[in-house]
């Protein structure tokens, strides 16, 4: 029914676009002029003709099932679990419902289908008062020759400026739930055990009902969600990663940038951004299965004792898939120094690395920062890789060697599986993913204000 | 036809230059004389750029680019592999169209081509490189107090006079300038052309312009080119009032180009 609907509403919006159209053409005699394009005219009288219709439609559907509920448990003040009675109800009417039909779950269905009913007949009625309406309106509007083109910039402006919003307002939905969550969390554990703690052992909170932990299992849990050691693990694992691309890429950018030949350049940064393209997972298998024992039997050859999940692995395969981040965006800002500032270098006997040194890299050096932050906070982020590659046991420890473990894997670690979501466990998640989110939100502005201090202006 | 006796410094001789399949100067003969300002002319794309960038060999950075014939600088000859750029480079500086200073500071524009060449062996040095680079481009007194701020803070007029103090900084015996005003208001393309008469005292100066005022005004002699070919060469009264070629008298006088 519902598409139905909306199938009805968008068949109207691009049939009155043609309707508004010629009636527009129409309008024109010789002494009067359009004030706009016939094609505005069309436009007008469609936004119209959709805008508002679908503006109710979509309210309409958002809130019925809300209202609905409200209407028919108001009828039933002494049931006890209200949400439970009302599903049932709705299986009941739907027909797929196993349990004992009780005489209420029979009455509301009953009340479900004739308030539904009546709802979805006003729904229509509005909907189509709503079209005439409007579109009436419009169609005067048109026949006055009004401005149809500001209107139409006006409408579109509204439009553009309410997608924004609606990505604004997520955002801050998001950051609000991680907000609101994580408080849970500090109200059970001390925030500086949380921030401070050096260990990391939140499998012994797990209990069956969350709402029963005693005071002294409390006390006990205290000691369990050090995050030090998984902030330790992100940051190595991200270091390990860094010491590898951006080296890699940096050169690998300045010579597609700089010194390779047009062909090449052609054919050589699609081939490095297909790495980009590669899934994480299959570095992740790589890594593990063979970047990880190659370094075991490696390190043992030499005999160190090399854990067959190691932190070396991890970084090193995540520094090989940020390579093309880096090369990528850098041959990019390289490129788009201008060519006269080369060219002065040259001029005054500058040889291509002294100019690439001293000229074109500082004059491109936000761009490749930018690049490099691009690449940390992918590193950070990461979490395929390191789950299958440098273990889970969250170890403090600087020996590359052994296997460690990151703030993104203890996450999915939290969230697998079934969860209660109020223990402290689960809420432990939320916190690590706001305490990450801040972490990195304080990095970027660093950047950003080492760049703006640094940057070299060359327009 | 020789001038007051004047010597020679750079002698072009039977000169081809080739974008990939397309032939930009034909059998260009040209000598240019000491510490005297030669002006180039002629319509655009006629081949004026790309004949003073044979001079320090800047057609080397453009791939396509394939040099043919000789030019020689001071009786040896530099469109040879074996030659080293980086010392013609430095012997033979050059002036763009637009202001191209770098984005660093006032004082490490000038000290860029020094520091490169070694040529100061310490700071105080430097400075003093600097100081005169400055005082010869006329620049001196409008930036000795803000050496540290960068130079595209500079108006074009200054950037430019930054740009042939760059060139300067390395003592150079050539300047090349590559339409040096044509990015410049009328008081700016004044005080350059008033610096370029002061510069040739010491310099000998290359100048493609494409105003015939900026010509008479600055030049002692002036090739005129056309379709990748010279059509005359003459000392700048000579060509500017009397010329012997028809063509050279329709481009002066705006009949064409």
């Amino acid at each position: 029914m519902n598409s139905l609907i909306a199938g009805v509403i968008l068949i109207l919006c691009l049939s009155s676009y043609f309707f508004g159209r010629s009636e527009a053409r129409k309008l024109v005699t010789k002494n009067i002029k359009l004030k706009a394009l016939p094609a505005y005219y069309g436009y007008y009288l469609s936004l119209w003709c959709g805008l508002p219709a679908l503006i109710i439609f979509g309210c309409w559907s958002l809130f019925e099932p809300t209202i609905i509920k409200i209407l028919i448990l108001n009828n039933f003040p002494l049931i006890e679990s209200k949400d439970l009675f009302y599903e049932q109800t709705l299986s009941f009417f739907n027909g797929n419902f196993s349990g004992d039909i009780t005489n209420e779950i029979k009455a509301a269905s009953i009340q479900y289908a004739n308030i539904e009913n009546i709802a979805q007949n006003s729904k229509i009625l509005i909907i189509a008062a709503a079209l005439v309406g409007s579109l009436t309106f419009a169609y005067k509007k048109i026949k006055q020759n009004n401005k149809a083109r500001d209107d139409v910039e006006i409408i579109l402006k509204i439009l553009l400026f309410t997608s924004s919003l609606v990505a604004i307002l997520t955002t801050l939905g998001i950051i609000i739930s991680l907000l609101f969550e994580s408080l849970k969390f500090f109200s059970t554990i001390n925030i500086f055990d949380f921030l401070f703690g050096t260990s990391w052992s939140p499998q012994r909170a797990f209990v069956r009902d969350a709402s029963a932990i005693t005071p002294e299992e409390l006390l006990e849990l205290q000691d369990a969600f050090g995050s030090v050691p998984l902030f330790a693990g992100t940051g190595f694992i991200a270091l390990i990663a860094m010491c590898v691309a951006v080296p890699i890429g940096l050169f690998s950018g300045i010579y597609l940038a700089e010194y390779a030949s047009t062909k090449v350049r052609k054919y050589s940064k699609p081939i490095i951004e297909i790495l980009a393209g590669i899934p994480t997972v299959v570095y992740g298998f790589f890594a593990a299965l063979t970047v990880g024992p190659f370094f075991r039997t490696l390190g043992e050859s030499l005999g160190l004792t090399v854990s067959s999940e190691s932190a070396l692995a991890a970084g090193l395969i995540m520094g090989i898939m940020i390579i093309p981040y880096i090369s990528s965006l850098s041959d990019d800002v390289i490129n788009s120094v201008p060519q006269s500032l080369r060219e002065g270098s040259y001029a005054i006997g500058a040889t291509k690395s002294e100019t690439i040194k001293k000229v074109v890299i500082p004059a491109a050096l936000p761009g490749i920062i930018g690049s490099i932050l691009l690449a940390v906070s992918r590193a950070i982020g990461e979490t395929m890789i390191v789950v299958m590659a440098a273990g889970l046991a969250a170890n403090l420890t600087i020996n590359p060697l052994e296997s460690t473990t990151t703030i993104t894997t203890q996450i999915v670690m939290i969230l697998v599986g079934d969860q209660e979501f109020d223990s402290p466990k689960t809420q432990a998640a939320f916190a690590l993913g706001l305490t990450l989110f801040i972490a990195t939100l304080f990095l970027n502005y660093i950047a950003l204000r080492v760049v703006k201090k640094y940057r070299e202006k060359y327009d | 036809m020789e001038l007051n006796n004047s010597k020679i410094k750079i002698k072009a001789k039977n000169l081809n230059v080739y974008y990939g399949a397309k032939q930009a100067l034909f059998d260009i003969n040209l000598d240019i004389n000491q510490k005297e300002v030669t002006a180039l002319i002629g319509p655009s794309g006629c081949g004026k750029s790309t004949f003073i960038r044979c001079i320090n060999r800047m057609n080397d950075v453009i791939d396509i680019c394939k040099v043919e014939g000789s030019i020689q600088l001071d009786g040896s000859e530099i469109n040879e592999k074996k030659v080293d750029v980086v010392t013609l480079r430095e012997k033979v500086g050059m002036v763009f169209q637009k202001p191209n200073p770098f984005p660093k500071s006032i004082y490490d524009n000038i000290a860029y081509g020094p520091t490169i060449h070694g040529v100061a062996e310490n700071k105080d040095q430097m400075d003093e490189i600097v100081e005169t680079s400055l005082k010869k481009a006329a620049l001196w007194d409008e930036v000795k107090d803000r050496l540290n701020e960068p130079g595209t803070s500079l108006s074009g007029g200054q950037q430019q006079r930054l740009c042939i103090a760059r060139a300067l900084s390395v003592s150079p015996e050539v300047i090349l300038m590559d339409e040096p005003c044509s990015a410049l208001d009328p008081i700016a393309t004044a005080k350059i052309e008033e610096l370029i008469d002061d510069l040739k005292k010491s310099y000998t100066i290359v100048i493609v312009t494409h105003s015939m005022a900026q010509a008479v005004r600055v030049s002692q002699k002036t090739g005129f080119f056309h379709l990748g070919k010279i059509i005359e060469v003459d000392s700048t009264e000579k060509i500017f009032k009397n010329p012997d070629n028809k063509m050279t008298q329709d481009y002066i006088t705006g009949r064409f180009g």
